[in-house]
């Protein structure tokens, strides 16, 4: 097992820059998610680890090593493809035993290794079928079994999971945590899925157009995202998000939206009077409230969603649509109104110009923003 | 601990010097890579085709004939100007035109109904597919002496059928009319054709997934309406790239013509490719030939690129 | 609507149309063949007087057993096996790595490349044949088998590549890129992992390539002089010279030649369907 370290790591095709200068340090028997949209970059710089893309200037070295100058097979990673990319025309164990043979590893050795992972991953009884008489599920196993089998430097993962149905997806996501956790391997994983990242990750690497958005554990990341970006994208439902005019006034802050509604909020350091804000509430901190209780807001109910352990409510709010997550299960009408409050402590505020959070003078950790 | 930094800023980390050598071997294979590949293909097209062909134009501007010992000199474009008054060549042109849009029509619009009746599952599918494929496989001489031999009433039961379906008033060889006898070769070529558009459209047809159809049906489409508008909108790629080379390979396809009839009778199934092989191996005047050959090349590829052009321009104009 | 009766009709009727039309393209197919394998097997005294019916009144084995024993026949036979043979293997060796190549890379100079090969395809080939024995003679290429491998070879390359590309764009990359990984070099992947999956493929080129060299008359006519060089082409035509036109002996050889083409062409057709359209689910 190795750590990884990519220091200032770039790619461009011809004129299109792809990643601008990646800098990312990856512990020894970390489990690191890249999670992001689509074309966000996360592919490009895993396929630059694998040895895949080039590297068009900057380092990446594995176990202390630069390997930008090294081919893909000398670089003692193990891959796991979407596709899963098992060979077609090799039966399930001679796919798991491609790399040690290619190593020339004596036979029996290969065939210890194979039964070996074949046990932990359950597949003993498929290791003679050819991957066309697999299952997705049972054709991911053999995928992952197949970098298992290899004791690499580092598994590297390319949205393995996507082409499963959504149990299977939760029954492989326990699993591979599982399996990190037998293994200690330093694992880094693409996804777009934030729920694969929040449950999987030991660290979430947030990425958006080329960039890094933000580092860190997963409740760091939900708790206090560096940007809008990261608030958006991290978290199911989507967190709420507002924008107005900052008004400072004796009684406290509050963000005057278009229509005037005014929101109190508790004020991070050098927000002044005017300053375009951008409010950001998780709909689990919003709370429907009885009327009278201060400081509460009028929303109009669109559409309850009920989903058993909790509710989600849809309500707008000075025009823009709203979601509110409660464990109740609250008796509301279609089309009536309600008072909601902001649970001041949880809600964020975001510079509106530059989208970065700003963080408040009394938050544990503050975050060292850029 | 990297906490939450977005990293947008750009420190430059000293690099380490460990493990950098061998970065330019690396670099340099990796960009020769792929000229290893082809490297030996086009060593083999440029030695024997392109020189060939770059020598064979510089004939065209000079004076050879095998029986002159004198011949070899440079003559500038007199080929070029005997040609543009050479009847015998504005003939053949005409004739070109009419062997290839003849042939292409037929092996095209059959090939196409064979695909699609062979794209039905039905008893005995694989079989009937090999034998209807099989013309392809006749050595194209062979089959040019073939139907040679069909069309001759004395040993052929060609014009013997015609008479009886009323056709001809008496058995005779087409071949021997100047008016019909055109139809022999391209009839064989027909024969010869077939199979290769019946196996491009059946491929292209049988990967048209087939939920396509099922939408479709229960979209309320008529079996007419889902050719119109799935099959043939499908097809067309692959119909107009085989049309494409196809009819530059039919023009310069002489064999069926030089076996069956060698250009006659009174040079009425003389078309471009014949006559060159006729000025070329007949009169072993090779400085003509080349003549007409680098005509018919320019012709051939102005053929291609308009009609490459005209399909980049449709292909705009839906978009 | 239409009643399950009306539609039954309808379905007879159409599967009625099917097999006809089929059968219709069966027998234009095979017909010449059968008159040809008519004509193989008919004495010579009775060619003409029972030229025109369906199956002549004796037949006979003497034009089979002639060009099998007295002609060299077999000889020419032999040395078209070798050529077809040599030219589909080197041809399809050829046209796998430039196939992959156009597949799998983006290079400088492959649009060069490419409309090279394109052109290629719009030769007059006629007009190369002077020239290529130039080039050929000082090498002591003519008159050679060896001579006629490359030339063929290098007639078949361009668009033997283009139906190998077509034929890799099928098979995903992501497959090369794992065999990387596990511990091949890039080659090694393409040999070991792609090349395998393209089996169906390989076989529609040799399939193509074998008999494009088979029926080859033309450059084995001019490029040959000698007939301990000749394929069975030129070997046909040497019949005519030699014995007058003997159609009888001429017609059994023409079947004899037929066979291993025609073999070949039954074993391979399949694939060529198969590979044609896995190649064209992505491309």
């Amino acid at each position: 097992m190795a750590s990884i370290e990519i220091t200032n790591a770039r790619k461009s095709y011809g004129a299109v820059d792809v990643l601008h200068g990646i800098d990312l340090d990856i512990q020894d028997g970390e489990f690191i998610v890249l999670v992001g949209p689509s074309g966000c970059g996360k592919s490009t710089l895993l396929r630059m680890i694998a040895g895949l893309e080039e590297i068009t200037s900057g380092d990446i070295a594995i176990g202390g090593n630069v390997v930008n100058d090294l081919d893909p097979k000398d670089r003692d990673i193990a891959m796991v493809f979407q596709s899963y990319a098992l060979y077609p025309h090799m039966t399930v164990a001679q796919n798991m035993g491609y790399a040690l043979t290619l190593r020339k590893t004596a036979r029996e050795k290969v065939s210890a290794a194979i039964d070996n992972v074949a046990g932990i991953l359950g597949l003993n009884a498929l290791l003679q079928r050819r991957p066309k008489a697999l299952s997705g599920g049972q054709r991911q196993r053999v995928a992952m079994g197949r970098a298992i089998v290899r004791q690499p430097q580092a598994f590297l993962f390319d949205e393995p999971l996507s082409n499963l149905d959504a149990r299977l997806r939760e029954q492989m996501r326990t699993e591979i945590r599982k399996l990190h956790r037998r293994l200690g391997a330093t694992s880094v994983y693409v996804t777009h899925d934030q729920i694969e990242a929040m449950t999987m990750a030991d660290r979430i690497v947030a990425m958006y157009d080329g960039i890094v958005q933000q580092v860190g554990t997963p409740l760091e990341i939900y708790d206090r995202p560096a940007n809008i970006f990261v608030a958006s994208f991290i978290g199911s439902p989507a967190m709420n998000f507002l924008s107005g005019t900052c008004q400072i006034t004796a009684q406290g802050c509050a963000l005057i939206l278009d229509d005037g509604t005014s929101i109190p909020f508790l004020a991070p350091p050098n927000v002044s009077n005017g300053q375009k804000l951008t409010l950001g509430a998780r709909p689990e901190h919003i709370d429907i409230v009885g009327n009278g209780s201060a400081p509460s807001v009028p929303a109009t109910v669109d559409l309850i969603e009920p989903m058993g352990l909790s509710t989600l409510v849809h309500v707008t709010l000075a025009g823009k649509p709203v979601k509110i997550f409660t464990l109740a299960r609250p008796d509301l009408a279609i089309d009536s109104t309600i008072e909601i409050a902001f649970n001041m402590d949880k809600t964020h505020i975001f510079d509106s110009e530059t989208e970065l959070r700003l963080p408040r003078a009394n938050e544990p950790f503050a975050a060292e923003t850029a | 601990m990297d906490g939450n930094k977005p990293v947008t800023n750009m420190t430059d980390v000293g690099k380490r010097p460990a493990a950098r050598r061998g970065v330019f071997s690396r670099r340099l294979s990796g960009i020769l890579e792929p000229y290893y590949y082809v490297s030996p293909a086009v060593v083999l097209i440029v030695a024997v085709m392109l020189m060939p062909l770059i020598l064979g134009l510089s004939y065209a501007f000079r004076d050879i004939r095998i029986l002159n010992p004198f011949s070899g000199g440079f003559v500038g474009l007199a080929h070029f100007q005997a040609l543009a008054h050479d009847s015998a060549f504005l003939g053949a042109l005409i004739n070109t035109a009419w062997w290839t849009f003849g042939s292409l029509a037929f092996q095209f619009s059959l090939g196409l109904v064979l695909a699609l009746l062979l794209n039905r599952q039905f008893l005995g599918r694989r079989l009937i597919q090999a034998l209807v494929f099989l013309p392809w496989a006749v050595p194209t001489f062979l089959s040019g002496l073939n139907w040679a031999w069909m069309f001759n009433p004395v040993v052929g039961p060609l014009p013997h059928w015609l008479t009886s379906l009323g056709l001809m008033d008496t058995p005779f060889n087409i071949l021997s009319d100047p008016d019909l006898a055109m139809w022999g070769p391209i009839i064989a070529n027909i024969w010869f054709g077939i199979p290769f558009f019946a196996i491009t459209l059946l491929a292209a047809l049988q990967s048209i997934p087939g939920e396509l159809y099922e939408a479709a049906s229960i979209d309320g489409a008529t079996t007419r309406q889902k050719f119109i508008s799935i099959t043939i909108p499908f097809l067309a790629p692959t119909i107009a790239i085989t049309l494409m080379l196809r009819t530059i390979w039919i023009a310069n396809f002489a064999d069926l013509i030089v076996v069956m009839t060698k250009g006659g009778p009174a040079d009425s199934t003389q078309i471009v490719a014949s006559y060159i092989f006729t000025q070329a191996f007949r009169r072993l005047d090779f400085g003509y030939a080349s003549a007409i050959a680098a005509v018919l090349l320019v012709l051939l590829l102005a053929y291609a690129l308009g009609v490459i052009a005209l399909r980049r321009a449709m292909t705009h104009a839906d978009s | 609507m239409s009643t399950p009766g009306k539609s039954r009709l309808r379905k007879t009727a159409y599967w009625g149309t099917h097999y006809l039309m089929i059968a219709a393209f069966v027998a234009f197919a095979l017909f010449p063949l059968y008159w040809l394998l008519k004509v193989s097997v008919t004495p010579n005294d009775i060619l003409y007087t029972e030229g025109v019916r369906m199956w002549p009144s004796r037949t006979t084995w003497d034009n089979y057993t002639f060009v099998l024993t007295q002609s060299h026949f077999p000889h020419y036979f032999m040395n078209s096996v070798i050529v077809s043979g040599f030219t589909a293997l080197f041809t399809c060796i050829i046209a796998a790595v430039t196939g992959y190549a156009f597949s799998r890379f983006r290079f400088n100079g492959k649009i060069v490349i490419v409309a090279l090969m394109l052109i290629t395809q719009m030769f007059p080939l006629v007009m190369l044949i002077a020239p290529i024995f130039r080039i050929l003679a000082p090498l002591g290429l003519t008159d050679s088998l060896t001579g006629l491998i490359i030339v063929y070879t290098a007639f078949n390359v361009p668009f033997a590549t283009f139906l190998m590309q077509s034929f890799f764009d099928g098979i995903p990359k992501d497959l090369e890129e794992a065999a990387m990984i596990d511990g091949n070099t890039r080659f090694e992947a393409f040999r070991r992992i792609i090349l395998p999956l393209t089996l169906p493929g390989i076989a529609a080129t040799l399939g193509f390539v074998f008999t494009a060299a088979w029926s080859e008359l033309l450059f084995a006519l001019m490029l040959v002089s000698s007939e301990s060089a000749s394929t069975f082409p030129v070997g046909l035509l040497s019949f005519v010279s030699k014995f007058g036109v003997d159609f009888g002996q001429m017609m059994a050889a023409g079947v004899l030649a037929l066979i291993p083409a025609c073999a070949f062409f039954l074993l391979i057709q399949r694939y060529l369907v198969q590979g044609l359209t896995a190649g064209a689910v992505k491309g």
